[in-house]
């Protein structure tokens, strides 16, 4: 400020003010740096758990950092990694099938809903809101597909029954609604078939809140359990999730694995490690594309 | 029937030389319909199909309530008994339990992560632009994205008997302190869950209020401050107020659904089929209904808990969606 005489900067207000202001911009970086590491924290003690040797941790319990440095864990897991690695193909192909068909059966129902010349619109807008506000429960969903569909034990049980989401559907269907209906307009002038404006015109157009819901849809089909828990028994079948429940109770697969006689099983490290190699790929996943996940929580929180 | 001559149908008339004054036949009507229309339709099929197996022919099998369901039977085969499940489902304390601990356990979910988001958004507005606000937004939205299998391992570390965090610092820190059993201490679980479920949402439920907060013309700030008002009296007197239809509607939403749990807080967190001594305080009506299905094999008393929550849960999206629109018609489901 030249305005301010420099000779009495003791008592100058001003200097105050702006001390005042870095005490608490310092204060409050303070708190979020306290926050990001109360929300990294559990995360920080699993990895330590997972290469902390057997021993040391049931003696001295779950640190931020190993006592006692093991790998052996991890060892056991590419001695025996074959359950571990099914059911990361079975997670993967859920995942990517089950985005890549949720995406191409919900864009065009979302498309046709906000086309305002469509017809029946109304009336398929209301079939879906409907199935939103009413359902019949728990019991007569899980007594059609295992009674009457015959899906369990099956892949496709994770995948069907979760394809069409209402919530999704009305935010697609929005972001379709808000594009420039005068572009969709003269293609359709121009001869062109309502497919290929949807494919050629309009997806390109909402792409990027298409990206933001197929990363959501991703990541709900990446941390599947529901359907494992009530339909899966066929243990080559268990999605990642749903395994490493099964070893909160049942470290079967490891202990009866012939390929492990004679060595002792580290099972508190052991279940550990499985949570980091489970829960880094989600680590990734959410720092390459946050901004589609904060997009998509936003969307979500303002047209739910 | 008259026909005006705007109308499609007179259209159609001149189009296929109708003779004057006759009806068009259902099949021209159909045809026309099917010719605008096909497109639009065939784009609809795939998720009308899976809605209607998925979502609509359940609610038809909301009948299973009212029978006394047997595998080998089917739901038609299976014998009337009328409200017999609902009667059984009533005279058991554990109807009125699991009701009393979704309601106010999802109420004080509602109020402590509405808190704590404000608050959070509150903090990142103020170091909004800076590189470390987008480092603290990522690591507190982390949490958001791991499944309730992987928190449940995270509790775990913090809460069992002889290894976890807690027990083991309090041992060290307090004298004479004994050990508790936090996984049969149903006492404490409400709030453990409530502590957990924070963790998980409150970084990412800042989102939407932040979002908020960033639309509102910092004039209003500028000017308060030249007035004299602090920082948190600018949050109370401009934030708050402008933020309030905005607030209003996510409590409606959430109040929506208070009928219904987070089943996977509610099952993996406690580890819930070995914890019976913590359903006191912590059953739920989700997992009342998981346990009575699929453990218990009792379908009909699940179902009837099932179409019970289902229908409150009815009544309750129709009158918060009512008050939603008045409010806010574009907030509005319908």
């Amino acid at each position: 400020m030249t305005t301010q005489p420099l000779s009495s900067a003791r008592y100058n207000p001003w200097n105050r003010y702006r001390l005042m202001k870095q005490v608490s911009r310092t204060l409050m970086h303070a708190v979020g740096i306290l926050l990001s590491a109360l929300c990294f924290l559990p995360f920080i003690v699993s990895v330590s758990a997972s290469f902390t040797e057997e021993k040391a941790l049931s003696k001295n319990g779950y640190g931020f950092y190993p006592p006692v440095f093991s790998a052996a864990a991890y060892d056991l897991i590419l001695k025996v990694p074959q359950d571990i690695l099914r059911s990361y193909a079975v997670t993967f192909f859920v995942m990517i099938l089950g985005t890549i068909l949720s995406l191409l059966v919900m864009a065009p129902f979302a498309y046709a809903l906000s086309r305002r010349d469509f017809g029946p619109r109304k009336f398929f807008a209301f079939y879906v809101f409907f199935t939103m506000v009413f359902s019949g429960g728990l019991v007569p969903w899980y007594i059609l597909i295992k009674q009457y569909l015959h899906l369990a034990d099956t892949l496709w049980v994770m995948i069907v029954p979760f394809l069409v989401n209402g919530f999704t559907l009305i935010i697609l269907r929005s972001s379709f609604a808000a594009l420039p209906q005068e572009i969709l307009d003269a293609a359709r002038i121009d001869g062109a078939g309502e497919w290929r404006i949807l494919t050629q015109i309009a997806v390109p157009m909402a792409a990027p809140t298409l990206a933001a819901m197929g990363i959501f849809i991703a990541l709900g089909f990446w941390n599947t359990y529901y359907p494992a828990l009530l339909f899966i028994n066929d243990r080559k079948l268990y999605p990642l999730q749903y395994l490493l429940y099964i070893i909160q109770t049942n470290m079967q697969m490891f202990t009866a694995n012939p390929n492990v006689t004679g060595i002792s099983v580290p099972t508190i490290s052991l279940r550990y490690a499985m949570v980091v190699l489970i829960g880094f790929p989600v680590l990734f996943f959410t720092l390459f594309f946050q901004k589609y996940f904060v997009k998509g929580v936003y969307l979500g929180g303002i047209k739910e | 029937m008259i026909q005006l001559t705007e109308s499609p149908a007179a259209d159609l008339h001149q189009q296929r030389r109708l003779p004057e004054g006759g009806r068009v036949p259902f099949y021209a009507r159909l045809w026309r319909f099917l010719r605008k229309n096909g497109a639009w339709l065939s784009m609809c099929a795939p998720s009308v199909i899976l809605l209607f197996i998925f979502s609509y022919l359940p609610i038809y099998g909301i009948v299973i309530a009212f029978k006394n369901y047997k595998a080998g039977r089917g739901i038609w085969g299976s014998e009337w008994i009328g409200f017999k499940n609902f009667e059984f489902l009533f005279t058991t304390d554990t109807a009125i339990r699991t009701v009393r601990n979704t309601v106010i356990l999802n109420l004080i979910f509602l109020v402590t992560g509405t808190i704590a988001a404000l608050l959070i958004a509150f903090l990142l507005y103020e170091l909004y632009g800076s590189f470390l606000m987008k480092f603290y937004q990522s690591l507190m939205f982390f949490p958001n994205v791991l499944s309730w299998v992987i928190v449940s391992y995270f509790v775990f570390a913090f809460l069992n008997t002889e290894t976890g965090l807690i027990n083991n610092a309090l041992e060290k820190y307090l004298a004479g302190y004994k050990q508790i059993l936090w996984y049969q201490k149903a006492d404490a679980w409400p709030w453990i869950l409530m502590i957990v479920n924070l963790w998980k949402g409150a970084g990412a439920g800042s989102v939407i209020y932040l979002a908020g907060m960033l639309a509102i013309n910092p004039e209003y700030y500028e000017s308060a401050a030249i007035d004299g008002a602090s920082r948190w009296q600018q949050r109370w007197h401009i934030t708050l107020p402008l933020l309030r239809p905005l607030l209003m509607i996510q409590i409606l939403l959430a109040l929506r659904g208070i009928f219904s749990a987070d089943f996977g807080l509610f099952f993996f967190v406690p580890n819930h089929m070995n914890s019976p001594q913590l359903y006191a305080t912590i059953d739920v009506i989700d997992t009342f209904v998981y346990r009575s299905l699929v453990k218990l094999g009792n379908v009909g008393m699940a179902a009837a808990a099932g179409l019970f929550q289902a229908t409150v849960g009815f009544v309750l999206v129709m009158l918060c969606n009512w008050i939603i629109r008045r409010i806010d018609p574009d907030y509005a489901l319908f």
